[in-house]
């Protein structure tokens, strides 16, 4: 994936990207910042067009946007014209489905997220973590193969965070979806990430990848227990520390620079 | 500038009477904040200061106009109305003196009086009697009926035994004596501090023209059919404006082609006030409807089409991408993202829309018009007609305001979401 500039030269954001996800996987990807993570999530959502290379989903090729990959954004992205029940049915509407026929679903998934009492009520009238979870259940509303997660957690506070992260655990065994999620946070990518893909910057590329137990066994349990197994800390050390050099490298780069012309 | 120092007077003294007098008894949550200077949020209207301020512009309206709704005690000095008497003195050269008494009758304007009956009185110069208006002032002649008169080389030489010169003036307890140069008294009665109602009517006499014209109408029509007349078009031109301009400013957030072709049009058009088309439009499609239709279409249609452009792009575009990751076609965007996400926008623009059509209106309407709110200040300025100029401007503000409350509310019920995301 290259982007031209518009002085004239290019940026590789990402190069030599080849992921393969079995249906029901749960891949978190982490990395510093500019690392072209929401690039990749991007073009596999199809908003973007990869200048090489190809994304395939059960056997087709992605050329846009479409039903089958749900998104889940930072925030900002609900119809503040609508209540939250329409929200949530915006995907089954649009697919031109009766009311009568997706009102069960909406209810229900409303009922499983903790909304049964907000149903009615108006967006700006939530908190931004039951914004997200009406974010959630309208993307699964919509009964997508493959839920791409753009940083969701991201603008909530620490204690909404760890309940929505038990949330998306729970939904992802119950429905058994394939979910790529985005995050900022290493413990969050631990948590959640079945395997988890550490990204390096410029030009963005894979890392390393990872394939974790603590997904599963968070899975209906307290998340507070999982941080304590003996392998978490460890894990966690040695991500942040792969992401601090990485940053260091392009933080220290222009100093160095500097110190040599000197 | 005496009105102004009163009103600064009242405004101050108001301030701290009703701060004194009104002790806060709720300890409401904006009661408790300490600091309410800058926190813009711990400002509200102190409903004390606009009822005052509303009451002290018809006081000092009322008070300067010698209004019946104010009471006497709190008029301004009114003008001097009534008998006012003065002596002059006449001399002949190398000859004798005398002195005479002049009594003016001080009318109201527009009535007609006769000069009252007055005993000439003795000596060769005898008493005389003239009548004047009120704010106004008149010559008086008084060497008329003298025996010695001014051809036989008689100068009035005083007034209430006060020298007084050709081109001087001598001021008396009724108002201000002058001298012509060729020597003949002018009476100008003490004029007082009140308006004279060809400058502001009382606010009674607002009140009665609009009762009067309400149902007798003007200029061979009813005051409501003036006004309807203009509302009527506003919200024609509007809607026309409005109906082409929101397609056209979504078209231009929409499709490059559509941008650039109308971005120099729209730029170009948008700065140039619709006042200033006035006399093209005239001289177009000449003084009736069609020419101002056309006026507040073009006055709208910018505008609404700017609004409708900033609507669109200001639509986030997560939403776009969440309703494509959702499955909606274009046409679905359109329909359930673009179009509801632009409304607050295009209900801003809508009411500055309407606010300036109905500014353009009158305007309009002052230029040339046979019916309409600003053809009957226009017309009744030309006859001096103030209380109908002043009822008309009463009426087209009242009008506007209401117009935009209006919108103001069709805004809070149709978009609520505005400014809460």
């Amino acid at each position: 994936m290259r982007f031209d500039l518009p002085g004239g030269g290019s940026v590789q954001a990402l190069k030599d990207v080849s992921i393969s996800l079995a249906p029901g996987e749960l891949m978190s990807v982490l990395g510093p910042s500019g690392c072209g993570k929401t690039t990749l999530l991007n073009i596999v959502a199809g908003f973007l067009a990869p200048t090489g290379g190809e994304i395939r989903i059960n056997g087709h090729r992605v050329h846009g946007p479409g039903a089958e990959r749900g998104m889940v954004f930072q925030k900002g992205a609900l119809f503040e014209w609508m209540d939250v029940r329409e929200n949530v049915g915006f995907g089954p509407r649009m697919a031109g489905q009766r009311q009568r026929d997706y009102r069960d679903k909406v209810d229900h998934l409303l009922d499983i997220v903790g909304l049964s009492d907000f149903k009615e009520k108006a967006i700006y009238e939530l908190s931004g973590g039951m914004q997200q979870r009406v974010a959630l259940a309208r993307c699964l509303a919509n009964e997508p193969d493959v839920i791409l997660m753009d940083e969701p957690l991201g603008a909530l506070d620490a204690l909404t965070r760890e309940k929505m992260q038990s949330l998306v655990l729970q939904l992802w065994k119950e429905t058994g979806k394939t979910i790529i999620l985005i995050t900022h946070s290493v413990e969050e990518a631990l948590l959640l990430g079945e395997r988890l893909l550490v990204m390096a910057p410029r030009p963005g590329r894979i890392h390393r990848e990872y394939r974790l137990p603590f997904a599963d066994l968070g899975v209906g349990q307290d998340l507070r227990e999982v941080k304590k197994h003996p392998e978490f800390n460890a894990r966690r050390e040695e991500i942040l520390g792969m992401i601090w050099d990485m940053e260091e490298e392009i933080m220290g780069r222009p100093a160095a620079s500097q110190g040599a012309a000197q | 500038m005496i009105i102004l120092l009163i009103y600064v007077a009242i405004f101050v003294a108001s301030f701290f009477i009703v701060k004194f007098v009104a002790q806060k008894s709720i300890t409401d949550y904006a009661s408790l904040k300490t600091v309410t200077f800058g926190d813009e949020s711990a400002v509200t209207p102190n409903r004390f200061a606009s009822v005052i301020s509303v009451a002290t512009i018809f006081l000092l309206w009322g008070a300067f106009t010698g209004s019946s709704w104010v009471p006497g005690f709190l008029h301004a000095p009114a003008p001097f109305e009534g008998e006012a008497r003065f002596t002059y003195t006449v001399a002949v050269p190398n000859g004798p003196i005398d002195d005479a008494e002049v009594l003016v009758l001080v009318h109201p304007i527009g009535e007609t009086v006769e000069a009252p009956p007055i005993d000439p009185g003795e000596g060769f110069a005898k008493n005389d009697s003239a009548t004047v208006g009120v704010w106004r002032s008149g010559l008086i002649r008084v060497d008329r009926n003298d025996q010695v008169g001014r051809e036989e080389g008689a100068t009035i030489v005083a007034v209430n035994g006060m020298d007084i010169a050709p081109g001087g003036s001598v001021e008396t307890e009724y108002g201000r004596v002058g001298m012509s140069p060729k020597g003949t008294l002018n009476f100008e009665p003490a004029k007082g501090w009140q308006m004279e109602p060809i400058w502001l009517p009382p606010p009674e006499d607002v009140l009665r023209r609009i009762g009067e014209i309400s149902s007798e109408g003007f200029r061979g029509a009813t005051l409501w059919e003036h006004l309807g007349l203009s509302l009527f078009r506003v919200v024609l031109g509007f809607l026309f404006g409005a109906m082409v301009g929101i397609p056209l400013g979504y078209a231009m957030g929409l499709s490059n082609w559509f941008r650039g072709w109308f971005d120099p049009i729209v730029e170009f058009m948008r700065p140039v006030p619709p006042l200033a088309l006035i006399p093209l439009v005239i001289i177009w499609a000449g003084i009736g409807e069609v020419g101002k239709i056309i006026l507040l279409f073009l006055a709208a249609l910018w505008i609404m089409a700017i609004a409708a452009r900033a609507g669109v792009s200001g639509v986030n575009i997560t939403k776009v991408h969440a309703a494509y990751s959702l499955g909606a076609s274009k046409w679905q965007i359109m329909r359930h993202v673009i179009v509801p996400n632009s409304l607050p926008e295009i209900f801003t623009g809508a009411r500055v829309a309407m606010g300036v059509c109905w500014g353009t209106v009158v305007a309009a309407e002052l230029v040339a018009a046979e019916k309409g709110a600003g053809m009957m200040i226009m017309v009744a300025s030309k006859f001096q007609n103030t209380d109908i100029v002043i009822m008309g401007i009463i009426l087209i503000g009242v009008i506007g305001f209401g117009i935009d409350i209006l919108m103001r509310r069709a805004e809070n019920r149709l978009v609520p979401w505005k400014g809460r995301s």
